[in-house]
């Protein structure tokens, strides 16, 4: 072992994961992501990809201005990825809708972000455009929709290659990524640091130990004193055969990949770890997809699919060290795509303590225990 | 059509959903129109009317061009037809969802003219059209069929490219006694490949390396290595076959366990001798059960009728145990000869794990070069490969890859495929349109 | 260069459906599938991938999608499950399917 630089275990190879390894290696540090099997539950295989701003942390402004940074961090990032990597990761961040067709709706969602305006000042801009002047710009918008707010800063990636890309790239760093290398548990050891089972039967020793497993965190950051739940939140999508054409918008509920497809999404439900595609959300979301632009009826999808995911209780992102273990940290969130250039930057001097970290004291578990006394 | 028949005679209300224009399937393909030209396709091809014959009579509501997109629990099944999707609930579901011919990949193998040795059998089944200079290279019994009934229809290949080996047929040869007990259909196998030689068409045996290429006219260009040479053919049609696996997405997209099939080197739903499976309400028989043919299909799909008659509380268990006699010994009898035949024409290693400019998934243009990377980069399993390469996330959502690519994780090895869990199969599992799937209405409707 | 087809023409018994392919007119026996009646036609290909590859029907039983061709303005419809129709409109798939209504690109 390199006594020096010892090799850090991560502990998850989805997005947050590799995001947090490849933060740790440009950080000159030594890593080893162990990620799970094929078949666990994996939010980074099933999401939609989107680079988004609007409406997240209008309740809470560190997490506002966090998902500002990592937003205004993205296009340097996905340089930086294809400079490592060599996989163009689709960034397109040239402003995103969000639909309505309830105009009561429309009005909440508008106070939203004028709070989280508040928050973000001039760093955040958003517009209310009526159905009417949309349909004046993008002709092909259904009667049905009342109207849209529109952010300049939003966008999304071509998922998939992300994924892969940050895999790449871990390993392009001086990474090591095992894959199908699930971990069973993170025992600390006597004396300090800690003993990973894996599943094989395998023990490896570490100074330090960084839990990025989404869903499959909750057991093993109980052992280290970790007290943060979180829970799944099932998502549906759908994808279509490829266009030719480009759609004339990017919102949160429908966009279009890059190579093509039309993906629609944005189903929430509680189903447990039940990640199933379910009749009723498939024809809702087809709804919503003819009902918002008219001529995507006679697209064909491909594929639907449910997917998980990682929800702490308030939403926002948990960044924790554990008080108990030090050396232990857990790092859960749902947004892994818009957060990832942050989480593969200054995540890596808050883990390290240098001076350059970030205050995160606002995402600490604490904040649940906190509420609970309440 | 089995067991539609089966249980309406029972007294159920059956539905029966099929995809193509009239019933039949695969093997009766289009056996109702009794074309002229179907005198060559042989006997036992129209022994199909009889089943059809028995279908217009039983009362069974067929609803052709009826392609099932969704099965669920409850059971439901959700149905497309002419554009329009409904929902239709049953205390009994019986999936039937058949088998597809093995896709064969090699450098070449998606050149327009290059077709499969089923495919030609469909065009004279439903067209009466049959292939001009032509190749059939492979190895299985359909190919020795397809060759007899071109040569019966005055249209003889023009050569069989055969990738059995003499070690294959060793590897056979333990399991010839079994198959006696189907010496019928041993019979009909050694009369078809009398009826080649007797033809004169040139065979060559033990073939390897398969290559393709085309011309601006047009012609394939075949090559490949047979006893130790390398060969070159021209002709107008290569069609190739490497027998047949099960249609799986249907049963998987079902929730139904799986399991793999050794012999078969496929997975295929797992069930009892009835077809039952560990999905309430769902049973499976056919070629989606378990590779067998024609009259193997039709005795599983008696006991999976007669088994949802006793559930239904339409039978006494006692009562379709006798009624069943007569199915499972022919299942038995037809089931003796598969040891043998899925020795005899197991698929070659450079089929399941083909040389790296082949192209794997033909949907989305993924190269086996290109899986091999995926794994180089750590992907171990169909759900890494998938969502970092796309393969498998086309229109025919991993029918022509699947298999393939689980033949590439393992490096050809059979003995490991079994290791790899089958891919996830989603709905819908055909396409369907944004608005279809907008306008979709349930209604409920008692059948079995 | 023409490539003529790689199949003996169906017999001509029965009532035939005559339709338009690439701007020819194909006349072809009524219950076969389009996808046949192409074969019937020509050896070329009948769509195209995005990569620019020429593909033409491959399985015949509705599981390849190789015989995606354009059927009255429907793009990516499978040729070997759509019955021939009297009067029908069909082009190949060139590349990625379009979207109607959305003809400015």
């Amino acid at each position: 072992m390199n006594r020096t630089n010892p090799e850090i275990p991560v502990v998850g190879g989805g997005v947050v994961g590799l995001s947090v390894a490849l933060g740790l290696l440009l950080a000159g540090r030594r890593v080893h992501v162990l990620d799970g099997a094929d078949n666990d539950a994996r939010a980074s295989q099933g999401n939609f990809g989107l680079v988004w701003g609007q409406g997240k942390g209008w309740n809470y402004a560190p997490y506002a201005k966090w998902t500002s940074d990592a937003l205004a961090a993205w296009p340097a990032f996905a340089r930086k990825l294809v400079d490592l990597s060599g996989i163009d990761v689709a960034l397109n961040q040239s402003g995103g809708f969000e639909f309505f067709t309830d105009a009561a709706e429309m009005e909440e969602f508008a106070a939203m972000l004028a709070q989280q305006q508040r928050h973000l000042g001039n760093r955040f801009s958003d517009e209310i455009i009526s159905g009417d002047d949309l349909r004046a710009q993008m002709p092909g918008i259904g009667g049905g929709v009342v109207g849209a707010s529109f952010s300049q800063m939003d966008g999304h990636v071509n998922p998939l290659r992300f994924l892969r890309a940050l895999r790449v790239a871990v390993g392009a760093a001086g990474g090591r990524v095992t894959m199908d290398a699930p971990v069973a548990r993170v025992a600390p050891a006597t004396g300090g640091g800690f003993d990973l089972a894996m599943a094989n039967g395998q023990i490896a020793r570490a100074e330090k130990v960084v839990l990025c497993a989404g869903l499959g965190a909750t057991a093993l950051a109980a052992d280290l004193g970790f007290s943060a739940r979180v829970a799944p939140q099932r998502g549906e999508l759908l994808i279509t055969e490829k266009l030719h054409d480009r759609l004339p918008f990017l919102s949160s509920t429908i966009r279009q990949v890059d190579e093509g497809g039309v993906q629609t999404g944005g189903t929430k439900a509680d189903a447990g770890l039940d990640d199933s595609e379910t009749l009723d959300v498939m024809a809702g979301l087809a709804r919503h997809a003819v009902t918002v632009y008219p001529p995507l009826a006679d697209v064909r999808v491909v594929r639907a699919w449910g997917a998980l995911r990682v929800m702490s209780p308030d939403g926002y992102p948990v960044y924790a060290h554990s008080s108990l273990y030090p050396g232990a940290y857990l790092v859960t969130c749902h947004s892994g795509v818009t957060l990832a250039p942050l989480h593969a930057s200054v995540l890596a001097d808050w883990i390290e303590g240098t001076s350059a970290a970030p205050d995160l004291e606002a995402f600490d578990e604490n904040r649940f225990a906190i509420s609970t006394a309440a | 059509m089995s067991a539609a028949i089966t249980a309406a005679d029972g007294g159920l209300r059956v539905l029966l959903l099929d995809e193509q224009a009239q019933p039949g399937g695969q093997i009766y393909r289009n056996v109702g129109a009794r074309l002229a030209t179907h005198s060559w396709l042989g006997k036992d091809y129209a022994s199909g009317l009889r089943l059809l014959d028995a279908l217009a009579q039983s009362g069974v509501t067929v609803q052709s061009g009826a392609t099932v997109w969704r099965v669920d629990s409850g059971p439901r099944v959700v149905w497309s037809q002419n554009g329009i999707s409904q929902v239709t609930t049953a205390s009994h579901i019986l999936l039937a969802s058949g088998a597809q011919e093995r896709p064969v990949p090699f450098p070449g193998w998606t050149l327009p003219g290059v077709m499969t040795a089923g495919a030609a059998q469909i065009l004279m089944k439903t067209a009466g059209m049959l292939p001009k200079d032509a190749v059939l290279a492979g190895s299985g019994p359909l190919l020795y069929l397809v060759a007899a009934q071109m040569i019966d229809a005055g249209c003889p290949p023009k050569a069989l490219v055969e990738t059995q080996t003499p070690r294959m047929m060793l590897r056979a040869f333990p399991h010839l006694p079994k198959a006696l007990l189907s010496a019928g259909t041993l019979l009909k196998g050694l009369r078809l490949i009398g009826k080649i030689r007797a033809a004169g068409v040139r065979r060559y045996k033990g073939a390897s390396s398969f290559a393709a290429t085309s011309d601006d006219s047009g012609m394939i260009n075949f090559s490949f290595r047979s006893k130790g040479r390398l060969e070159n053919l021209t002709c107008a049609v290569l069609l190739t076959h490497q027998g047949v696996i099960l249609s799986t997405h249907m049963s998987r997209a079902a929730g139904i366990t799986h399991e793999w099939n050794a012999a078969q080197v496929a997975f295929q739903p797992s069930c009892d001798i009835w077809g039952a499976t560990d999905r309430p309400g769902l049973h499976v028989a056919g070629d989606g059960a378990g590779i067998g043919g024609a009259e193997a299909a039709c005795a599983a799909g008696t006991l999976a009728a007669l088994d949802i008659l006793r559930a239904s509380g339409h039978i006494s268990a006692n009562t379709r145990n006798q009624r069943a006699a007569t199915a499972r010994a022919t299942l038995f009898r037809t089931r003796a000869i598969r040891p043998f035949l899925d020795a005899a024409y197991a698929p070659p290693a450079e089929i399941l794990s083909p040389p790296d400019q082949t192209i794997i998934c033909r949907c989305e243009d993924v190269t086996a070069r290109a899986i091999r990377q995926g794994m180089s980069e750590g992907a171990a399993g169909h759900r890494q490969i998938k969502s970092s390469l796309r393969a498998g996330m086309g229109p025919c959502q991993g029918r022509m890859c699947d298999s393939t690519v689980r033949g590439i994780l393992s490096a050809g090895n059979t003995s490991r495929m079994g290791d790899i869990a089958p891919p996830r199969a989603r709905t819908p599992i055909k396409p369907i349109t944004f608005g279809e799937m907008a306008a979709l209405t349930t209604h409920s409707e008692d059948t079995a | 260069m023409k490539i003529v087809s790689r199949f003996q023409p169906p017999p001509k018994t029965g009532a035939t459906a005559e339709f338009e392919y690439e701007g020819a007119s194909i006349t072809a026996p009524q219950g076969i599938s389009l996808a046949a009646a192409l074969l019937a036609h020509s050896g070329a290909y009948t769509r195209q991938t995005a990569g620019g590859d020429a593909r033409a029907a491959f399985c015949m039983m509705g599981v390849c999608f190789e015989c995606l061709v354009e059927v009255d303005g429907l793009p990516n419809t499978q040729a070997c499950m759509t019955e021939v129709r009297q009067g029908m409109v069909v082009r190949r798939q060139i590349g990625l399917r379009r979207l109607n209504g959305c003809n400015d690109s």
